[in-house]
């Protein structure tokens, strides 16, 4: 049994709009990872992905507010602490998060050297500049990105070069816990390939002990992670490692988010894309019952009113459904 | 449907030799560099390359947005003539457009109804009654799966991407052109809403009978959806034919790459041939 890395209990957080309503876009979210393993997000967009991984970072700005729950990095609870003290003491040493449009965050003005200096004595103003880029220098070698690119400025380099410096800015403190949000949705295959690439290195060296990548392409979580759990409206419907995910998907939903996938393989063109009908929920009152009967097919009236807990099987696994892991693989195996 | 008797259909769309040359100062870079295609009616056209490979100058020059440097392009076996805005115009009556971004592609001055409205009267509907140009607008919508009752008097940033990707179908849908070009029109949405447009797109083929040229970088999705693909490296084909014997069975090496570089369910992935 390894070190847990980063363990999650029932974290609630809730968007306040200007007419005060409460929107809770991460709903008693529970997780737990290991070290040197990497965690998947999937779900459809509006489903709290994002909202979850500001809220694992512990860092809440209005209109985001922290409601109930524990975020346990390395046995240390960072749950309620106040923002300035995250920003000290979690963020860079303990979780560093890349956004999807991460290219975009660097000021046009200063050369890349400066962002790594600027990382570094956020958190050790007394640290001597010339070793600041000794270490920078032997970080990009690692990673195998070129030395010159340091001296540059944001605006020389390319799409896929920006986004992987800006990973090995954010990831220079070696934070145990990564969450990556989307970090290669708007690059093209070849370099996704790329940033994958050094997200798997840096694992493999150390740098970063822990992952959370969180994406809608599922064939690339296949390929990424070691587990992935499915979110749907603010909760997690199921859960379990990729294999059993993409194969043996159990609760409607993400065999419906299967079923989307598209890859350049031989008989892919025969197989039937299906879309999910309708839209998700309005948080803003959301159902009473199951979050997804209203798009499931295989709904009964109950479904509507009684909520779910997650029911754990098969060790590991877990989703959140009312009917039994028996009943829905007769109903599936029955359709094909 | 796949059909197989594609290429004795009549050209739609075609170019011999078609180029782009950019001058700034001294420098010449040439995007696009010497095309031959040949898209036929009621066709399904993948192009595909990666970024800066010149798909989106070829698309610009084939809606007519920017001049060619040589060559031509032939629509419908006429040389096409853009000479002035009036034969300009009365080109992209055959040819319109879905591009990437679809919060950038909408007048937020214009309420939804104004954008369906103005594809009715592009289309010499002007003179028509309310009640016809609102079954028209109703039926555009629900080829989308939209509601048109719950879209009049929104603005275009109310919706969400997907919903806003589907009204840009609806709008083509009224126009009725003879040609789409999309240009990478799901790659800001995600995977479910993605299934939803390449599914509109197949039906605006079947049904309307369009020919529709998708720009992509995605292969897995050209692979989906497509007819015939043209794979694009650095302003030229590099290898061109059916779907199926291109992405099956592919000889240039480039092909060989960009399929090696997509994430794949069935098929390891390697992570060391990366490009560099």
């Amino acid at each position: 049994m390894s070190k847990t890395m980063l363990e999650v209990k029932g974290l609630t957080t809730k968007y306040i709009t200007r007419f005060h309503e409460d929107v809770y876009a991460v709903d008693h979210v529970s997780l737990k990872i290991e070290e040197g393993k990497s965690l998947g997000i999937a779900g459809e967009s509006g489903c709290g992905k994002s909202t979850l991984a500001l809220s694992l970072m512990g860092y809440y700005f209005p209109p985001l507010h922290y409601q109930s729950g524990d975020i346990i990095i390395d046995g240390k609870n960072i749950s309620g602490m106040k923002p300035d003290d995250v920003r000290k003491n979690v963020l860079g040493t303990e979780i560093a998060y890349i956004p999807q449009a991460a290219m975009n965050a660097l000021n046009p003005t200063r050369k890349i050297y400066k962002f790594i200096e600027d990382v570094v004595k956020a958190h050790d103003p007394k640290q001597d500049e010339k070793t600041i880029l000794e270490m920078a220098k032997s970080r990009f070698t690692e990673l195998g990105l070129p030395l010159d690119s340091l001296d540059k400025h944001a605006v020389e380099l390319s799409g896929g070069m920006k986004q992987r410096v800006v990973i090995a800015i954010s990831t220079i403190l070696k934070p145990k816990v990564l969450i990556a949000d989307e970090p290669s949705s708007a690059l093209d295959v070849t370099s996704q390939k790329m940033v994958i690439k050094m997200l798997r290195d840096m694992m493999d060296r150390g740098f970063i002990k822990s992952m959370i990548f969180i994406t809608h392409e599922l064939p690339l979580l296949y390929n990424v992670t070691d587990n992935i759990m499915v979110m749907y409206a603010g909760q997690i419907v199921e859960r379990g490692s990729a294999k059993e995910m993409v194969f043996d998907p159990i609760h409607p939903y993400s065999r419906g988010l299967m079923k989307s996938i598209l890859v350049p393989e031989e008989g892919m063109r025969e197989h039937k894309l299906a879309a999910i009908p309708g839209t998700p929920p309005n948080l803003k009152k959301p159902p009473q019952g199951c979050r997804f009967a209203e798009r499931c097919k295989y709904a009964v009236p109950s479904c509507r009113f009684n909520s779910l807990p997650m029911i754990e099987f098969e060790g590991e696994r877990g989703y959140r459904c009312g009917h039994s892991v028996q009943h829905l693989r007769e109903v599936y195996q029955h359709e094909e | 449907m796949r059909n197989e008797d594609i290429s004795s259909r009549p050209l739609c769309l075609s170019g011999r030799g078609v180029t782009k040359i950019f001058t700034t100062g001294k420098t010449r870079t040439v995007a696009v560099d010497h095309v031959d295609f040949e898209f036929h009616e009621g066709e399904l056209i993948s192009i595909v390359g990666e970024s800066g490979s010149g798909k989106t100058t070829l698309s610009k020059m084939l809606l007519g947005l920017l001049n060619i440097t040589e060559g031509e392009i032939l629509f419908q076996g006429q040389p096409r003539d853009i000479s002035n805005m009036h034969k300009r115009r009365e080109y992209w009556r055959g040819i319109q457009a879905i591009f990437q971004d679809p919060f950038s592609s909408f007048n937020v001055f214009n309420k939804i109804d104004t954008v369906l409205l103005d594809c009715i009267n592009m289309r010499g509907g002007k003179r028509l009654p309310m009640e016809k140009k609102i079954e028209m607008m109703t039926e555009a919508c629900s080829f989308v799966n939209l509601k048109f009752a719950e879209l009049t008097n929104k603005y275009p940033f109310e919706l969400s991407g997907g919903q806003m990707q589907r009204l840009m179908i609806a709008r083509i849908f009224l126009l009725k052109p003879k040609i789409l070009l999309a240009d990478e029109p799901t790659s800001m949405i995600d995977a479910c809403s993605r299934a939803t447009i390449l599914d509109m797109l197949l039906q605006l083929r079947d049904e309307v009978g369009m020919t529709i040229i998708f720009i992509t970088h995605d292969i897995g999705l050209a692979y989906y959806i497509s007819d015939s693909v043209y794979i694009m490296e650095h302003g030229k084909f590099v290898e061109s034919g059916s779907a199926d014997d291109v992405i099956l069975n592919p000889k240039a090496a480039y092909t060989k790459r960009l399929i090696s570089d997509v994430p794949k369910i069935y098929e390891p992935w390697d992570l060391n041939t990366v490009a560099q």
